[in-house]
C-alpha cells in the first residue's frame, strides 16, 4: 500500500472507527456507574433488535420496524419542508431585490427566526384544530428561515456586472428574474436549502412528541412513558443517521448544481 | 443634429468636498456610420463616459442624445460591449445571444430568432462553438460571443467600453482586425473607448483624446485618413500613421502633465519611441 492510501484509511475509516468505540465504551461504563438508569449498549442492541432487523414490519400502529417509523417522519418532513420552500424562496427574492420591503419585514423575520417549534406547535393546534397540519405548520415555519435570508443574501450578491447586462439588454422582469437573479443567486439558495432541510428535520421529533403521531419522534415518546429506554436510544441514533444522511445529500446536490453554472 | 451628442456633459462622484469630478464639460459628436475612439489614460473616466452614454449613470450637467432621442436610460438602440465579460456563464454561448435577441425581437418568430442568433456567432466566427458556456471559451472567444450579442440587437450605435482590455497581445491583434472587418461589413455607428493609441488609428474615422483625470476633458479631433482595409504591418511605415500616433501621445502626455508627475504617465503609454522616430 501506498504512503497516501495508508493515511486516508487512518484518516476515514481507523480513526472514526476508534472515536465511535471509544464512546460506546464510555457510555457503558456510565451504564454501570454513575447512570444505573441509562441501559448498556448491549441491552439497547438486544431491545432494539427487532425493530432494526426487521426495519419495514408492522405490528400495530405504534409497534412498528424503525425504518417503517422513519419513513413516516420523512413524509411529514417532506410536507413541512415544501411548504418552507415555496413560501421562503419568493420571499427571499423580494427581500433581496426591494430595500423597502427589506427594512419592513426583516425585523419580524430576525424575530420570528429564532422561536422554537415548541413554542409553534401549540398555536398550529389553535388554528389548525387537528395535530398533523399542526406539526406541518411547525416544521414550515421553524424551517422556513435559512431559505428566506440565504436566498435574499443571494439576491443582495449579484455582482454589478450582471445588473448591467439586463439593464443595457432592456430585459423584462420575469426573464431578468429567471435567466438572470436566479441563476446568480442558486449557490446560496442551494445553502439555505440544505440549512432548511436540516432544521426541518430537528423539528419532527418535536411535533411528533407533542402530537404523538407515528414516526421516530413519535416512538421515542411513547416508549418513554413505556419505560423502555433501550429505544429512546434506538430513535436518537436513528435520528442522527438520518438527519446526516439528508445533509450529505443536499451537499450531493449543491456540488451538481455549482458544477453546473459555475 | 449628430447621430450621438454630448453636450456640456460633466460627472462628479461624491458631493462637496469628498466629491471627485471625473469629467468636465464634454462636447462629442459622432454621425451615422462613423467609427469614432475615444483614448485616454486608464482612471481617466472613460468607462464613466461609456456608463454616460449606455444610460447607466446620468449626467450632473448637460445632455446626451442618440439619434434625436435624449438619452434618460439603457435602451436597446445602444449595444454595449464591456471590459470583463458579462456573458452569462450559467448560459451557453447560443444562449446568451439569444437572449439579447429575444428581448430586442420580441414579436419575431422563433425561426426567425434563431436565424438571427445563427447569424451573429457566424459573423464573429462563432458559429461552431454556440453549444458552449463562456468557462469553456477563451478570453478572446467570450468578447466574440459580447460583440455578437450587442450586434444581433440591431443597434443604432455600438458601444466598445476597453473590449479588448483584457486580452493578451496577440488575441487582441487577431480580435482588432475581427472588428474592423466586422465594421466593414455592418457599418454601424461605433464609440470605441480604449487606452491603445495604435488600436485607435487601426480602427477609427476619428480619434479623441480624453485628458488625464481627475475633471477630465476631450482634445481636439484627429482625423484617419487612411485607406481601408488598414494592414497592420505597412501601417506601423506610414509617415501618416506615425504623425497621428506622435501627435495623439504627445498630446496625451501634455494632458498629464499638468495634472500627475510625468513618470507615471509614461509607462502608462507604450513605445515611446516612435514619437521621436518621427518627430
Amino acid at each position: 500500500m501506498k504512503r497516501s492510501t495508508v493515511e486516508k484509511w487512518v484518516t476515514y475509516v481507523l480513526l472514526p472507527a476508534l472515536g465511535i468505540l471509544g464512546v460506546i465504551g464510555l457510555w457503558a461504563l456510565a451504564s454501570t456507574t454513575v447512570a444505573p438508569n441509562l441501559p448498556s449498549p448491549w441491552k439497547t442492541w438486544e431491545t432494539s433488535k427487532p425493530y432494526v432487523l426487521e426495519p419495514f414490519q408492522k405490528r400495530g400502529e405504534l409497534d412498528q420496524g424503525i425504518l417503517r417509523f422513519t419513513w413516516y417522519s420523512l413524509g411529514r418532513v417532506a410536507k413541512g419542508y415544501a411548504i418552507a420552500l415555496v413560501i421562503g424562496t419568493p420571499l427571499g427574492l423580494v427581500l433581496g431585490s426591494s430595500r423597502l420591503f427589506a427594512s419592513s419585514f426583516d425585523p419580524i423575520i430576525q424575530i420570528l427566526r429564532p422561536v422554537s417549534p415548541l413554542a409553534w406547535l401549540p398555536l398550529g393546534l389553535v388554528l389548525f384544530g387537528k395535530p398533523e397540519p399542526a406539526g406541518t405548520f411547525t416544521i414550515a415555519m421553524c424551517s422556513m428561515w435559512p431559505t428566506v435570508l440565504n436566498t435574499a443574501l443571494g439576491v443582495r450578491s449579484i455582482p454589478n456586472d450582471y445588473v448591467n447586462v439586463v439593464k443595457v439588454l432592456q430585459l423584462s422582469k420575469s426573464r431578468a428574474l429567471f435567466k438572470v437573479y436566479i441563476p446568480a443567486a442558486l449557490p446560496y439558495m442551494f445553502t439555505g436549502f440544505r440549512l432548511s432541510l436540516g432544521i426541518a428535520w430537528l423539528v419532527i421529533v418535536a411535533a411528533e412528541m407533542l402530537t404523538g403521531a407515528p414516526g421516530v419522534g413519535g416512538f421515542l415518546w411513547q416508549e418513554y412513558n413505556a419505560l423502555i429506554y433501550e429505544h429512546i436510544i434506538l430513535c436518537i441514533l436513528t435520528i442522527g443517521l438520518v438527519g446526516y444522511a439528508l445533509d450529505r445529500l443536499m451537499m450531493l446536490v449543491e456540488r451538481r448544481f455549482k458544477a453546473a453554472t459555475a | 443634429m449628430s447621430f450621438v451628442e454630448l453636450s456640456g456633459v460633466s460627472k462628479s462622484y461624491g458631493s462637496g468636498a469628498r466629491g471627485t469630478e471625473v469629467l468636465r464639460d464634454l462636447n462629442l459628436t459622432v454621425e451615422r456610420g462613423e467609427f469614432v475612439a475615444v483614448v485616454g489614460f486608464s482612471g481617466a473616466g472613460k468607462t464613466t463616459l461609456l456608463s454616460l452614454i449606455a444610460g447607466l449613470i446620468a449626467p450632473d450637467k448637460g445632455t446626451i442624445s442618440v439619434a434625436g432621442k435624449r438619452v434618460t436610460g439603457p435602451g436597446t438602440d445602444r449595444g454595449v460591449v464591456f471590459q470583463n465579460y458579462s456573458l452569462l456563464p450559467w448560459l451557453t454561448a447560443r444562449e446568451n445571444v439569444a437572449l439579447a435577441v429575444g428581448q430586442a425581437f420580441p414579436k419575431a418568430t422563433a425561426e426567425e430568432q434563431a436565424d438571427r442568433v445563427t447569424r451573429y456567432l457566424t459573423l464573429v466566427g462563432l458559429a461552431q462553438a454556440g453549444g458552449k458556456r463562456p468557462s469553456e471559451l477563451s478570453g478572446g472567444m467570450r468578447q466574440r460571443v459580447a460583440v455578437a450579442r450587442a450586434l444581433a440587437m440591431d443597434p443604432e450605435v455600438l458601444l466598445l467600453d476597453e473590449p479588448l482590455g483584457a486580452l493578451d497581445a496577440l488575441t487582441r491583434a487577431s480580435l482588432q482586425n475581427e472588428i474592423a472587418r466586422i465594421w466593414q461589413a455592418d457599418r454601424k455607428t461605433v464609440l470605441l473607448i480604449t487606452n491603445d493609441v495604435d488600436e485607435a488609428i487601426l480602427l477609427a474615422d476619428r480619434i479623441i483624446p480624453l485628458s488625464h483625470g481627475p475633471a477630465a476633458t476631450l482634445g481636439p479631433a484627429f482625423a484617419v485618413e487612411l485607406d481601408r482595409p488598414r494592414e497592420r504591418r505597412e501601417l506601423a511605415r506610414d509617415h501618416r500613421f506615425k504623425a497621428i500616433r506622435a501627435e495623439l501621445v504627445a498630446w496625451l502626455l501634455a494632458s498629464g502633465k499638468q495634472k500627475k508627475p510625468a513618470r507615471a504617465v509614461v509607462e502608462s503609454v507604450p513605445a515611446p519611441r516612435v514619437v521621436e522616430a518621427s518627430a
